[in-house]
């Protein structure tokens, strides 16, 4: 496979895997993104990650999974992004929540406990967060094949045409529903992006255990494009992200990214990565910081500090709604689990709601 | 009224469904130009196209994770699963996600997915192709599980599950097929106006009254009961069979009023006994009516062992001689 450079004027760009063919549907040049923009809530994303750290410190958050290193690869990913898009994610996108509009405040609440979800997914057009791995990528060739049916596919609309955009984990590569999503997206030429974020470790398994050769490359083999960027320069993951999303709207099908990028934290607040890599591949990646690398692009002088000034406000604003918010968040009804198994209440249910809530009830002490 | 297969009856409810709905769609390993290996969407492709009955890649997991995500989408998909031991392939998709994401969602994504499986044994088939699956299913909060046990329900509680905002598991009894049975189809009818409604897809039914003893069966063992419930009258025993048609939610309170008339039970079906649905129908007639009870409750079932090569099936199954021995027992008790 020949090597070229995808996209030129960015530095970081990898080289291609895949050769990825041009739209069937050629459309106008996107609008550029502003890099402050980008800067910007890449600043915020690791400001929402830093805070729930701490916040899972103070005992106020059960789990976390921090993101740190992976900004870019997610802001810029998510700016790729229609309104009209689907966004099917794991459980660690938390900047392109941030892109999407949800607040952050709900995103605590499935590790606090106070939901299994959070917020509305049509609203956002991004699902909840999916625990087990590779398990969304199905739902996300579903939707793609609904959008297809929809006729919203090819039309040459700018408003109208939509494709979906599925995270995964490099971990998530040997899943047998992930090759079946593939499958599925391949054969019927659906218009699903797949965006893998090879953060290098699956935990604790590096990501030669998954595969002797890039993420990207499989894509050959199931017969669409595989592109792999520099996952920490945002403006190529921004790039690729956006081609193959316009690929898909136009109906030229799915598309496999891999922005290669490195988790910097522990694979959860519970994981002990000390027992698994050195310190110095850490360093290596710390020394490729996404949030650096984009300042590297942006003119210096008196505009960046007025612009990093102002970031730095907006994160203390975020910080401290998140930390009031996650206190503040409403403890679950004890009668929800009954109310949402099904669409209406079985009897047998029923019966175990009023006995569940007559335990409860007894069990309020009067002051 | 007509006399059909439940073959033929299963196939009209489908073609109704996608008549009545165009969100309605079949998903499945040779659905289309083949009609499926047992026939079910013969001729369904042909007049609704490849894009309502949609012919997928091998793939269990795939069937029912898109059949999810066409869910989200705003589609109402109705999935074929060949045989009932390759269902597990999907268990993953269908326990962690179709089951749990009205849940998770706070009750905002519905998930109006219907999977059939043809189950069960009695047809002569190799290994993985008999199994009786309802019980891992029916321990999984947030899907239903419901068996048709004659042509009318074949075509009726199918009409129901695609009309269902919940995800339905239909397990096909197949020994029971090419049984034929009077079907009354009601046309351009869904689940929530008309007939079909009336009917409660999660309603258990008395289909043979009785007073000395109460059998109840499901799925291939309800003509099984009403075979030895008609010796068992001959013989001077009047058996009440009570067709559960949902596994989960089940209807115990038919189940238990029954007992509490004929004060003895005996639970009927195919699949392995510990653990199963006739502990946990026991289970609630001994809460619910324990001093009504005149003897022990018993179970009929298939044994704890894998299910056995096909030249034993007949006697490993539970037929009528074993049904009769136990409500004697019972009766005499």
């Amino acid at each position: 496979m020949p090597e070229r450079s995808a996209h030129s004027g960015h530095h970081g760009v990898m080289p291609v895997i895949a050769d990825a063919p041009g739209p069937d549907h050629p459309t106008a040049p996107p609008e550029p993104v502003d890099p402050a923009r980008l800067y910007r809530d890449m600043a915020i994303t690791r400001r929402i990650d830093t805070e729930a750290i701490a916040l899972q410190r103070q005992g106020e958050l059960g789990l976390w999974p921090s993101l740190l290193g992976q900004e870019a690869a997610q802001v810029g990913a998510a700016h790729a992004l229609q309104p009209q898009d689907m966004v099917f994610p794991t459980y660690r996108e938390h900047g392109v929540a941030w892109v999407r509009g949800i607040d952050p405040v709900e995103l605590l609440g499935l590790f606090r406990g106070t939901t299994l979800g959070g917020w509305d997914p049509q609203q956002h057009r991004m699902n909840t967060y999916t625990l087990v791995i590779g398990a969304q990528l199905l739902h996300a060739v579903g939707y793609a094949m609904g959008i297809v049916r929809d006729g919203d596919v090819g039309t040459g609309e700018p408003g109208r045409d939509r494709a979906v955009l599925a995270f995964l984990g490099d971990g998530s590569i040997s899943e047998g529903e992930t090759n079946e999503a593939f499958v599925w997206a391949a054969a019927q030429d659906l218009p699903v992006v797949f965006l893998c974020q090879n953060n290098q470790w699956a935990i604790s398994a590096p990501f030669s255990v998954q595969s002797r050769v890039p993420v990207a490359r499989r894509a050959d083999g199931f017969g669409f494009p595989g592109i792999r960027v520099d996952g920490n320069d945002v403006h190529a993951v921004l790039d690729a992200t956006r081609e193959a999303l316009e690929r898909a709207r136009a109906g030229g099908g799915p598309t496999l990214v891999e922005a290669l990028t490195y988790r910097r934290n522990p694979h959860t607040t519970s994981d002990d990565d000390g027992r698994y890599r050195s310190g110095a591949e850490n360093d290596r990646w710390a020394a490729r910081d996404p949030l650096a690398l984009a300042l590297d692009g942006m003119e210096t002088g008196d505009g960046r500090a007025a612009l990093l000034a102002e970031v730095e406000q907006e994160c203390e604003q975020v910080a401290a709604r998140l930390r009031a918010g996650c206190r503040a968040l409403p403890e679950p009804d004890p009668a929800a689990p009954f109310d949402h198994t099904f669409a209406e209440i079985t009897p047998e249910l029923e019966r175990q709601r009023a006995e569940h809530l007559a335990f409860v009830a007894s069990l309020e002490v009067t002051p | 009224m007509t006399d059909t297969t439940m073959v033929g009856a299963l196939n009209l409810g489908l073609r109704h469904e996608l008549e009545r709905d165009p969100k309605v769609l079949l998903l499945g390993e040779d659905v289309g130009r083949l009609g499926g290996v047992f026939r079910v969407t013969d001729g369904l492709q042909k007049d609704f196209g490849s894009d309502r009955v949609v012919d997928t890649p091998l793939g269990e997991a795939g069937i029912v994770g898109t059949a999810v995500g066409l869910a989200m989408a705003g589609y109402r998909p109705v999935c074929e699963i060949q045989f009932d031991g390759f269902v597990f392939p999907a268990v993953n998709q269908i326990v962690t996600q179709l089951a749990k994401i009205r849940h998770r969602s706070a009750g905002r994504t519905a998930m109006p997915v219907v999977i059939r499986i043809p189950y069960g044994g009695g047809i002569g088939a190799i290994e993985h192709h008999s199994e009786s699956p309802e019980a891992y299913f029916a321990h999984t909060a947030g899907i239903k599980v419901v068996t048709p046990g004659s042509p009318q329900d074949a075509y009726t509680m199918l009409r129901q599950a695609i009309g269902s905002p919940d995800p339905v598991i239909f397990l096909e009894p197949k020994h029971r097929y090419w049984t034929k049975g009077p079907v009354t189809p009601v046309a351009g009818s869904g689940v929530a106006a008309g007939p079909l409604a009336t009917d409660g897809l999660h309603r258990a039914r008395i289909v043979r009254a009785g007073t000395d003893v109460t059998v109840v069966a499901y799925g291939p063992l309800v003509a099984t009961a009403l075979s030895a419930a008609g010796i068992a009258a001959d013989e001077g025993t009047s058996v009440e069979v009570i067709d559960l048609r949902s596994i989960s939610p089940l209807d115990s309170d038919t189940v238990v009023e029954s007992v509490r008339r004929t004060g003895r039970l005996v639970v009927a079906h195919e699949a392995s006994r510990s653990h199963g649905i006739g502990a946990e129908i026991a289970a609630r007639v001994q809460q619910e009516a324990f001093y009504h009870l005149q003897a022990p409750v018993l179970r009929v079932t298939g044994y704890d062992t894998p299910y056995p090569a096909s030249r034993l099936e007949q006697d490993w199954l539970p037929g009528v001689d074993r049904l009769l021995d136990a409500v004697e027992a019972v009766r005499k008790y």
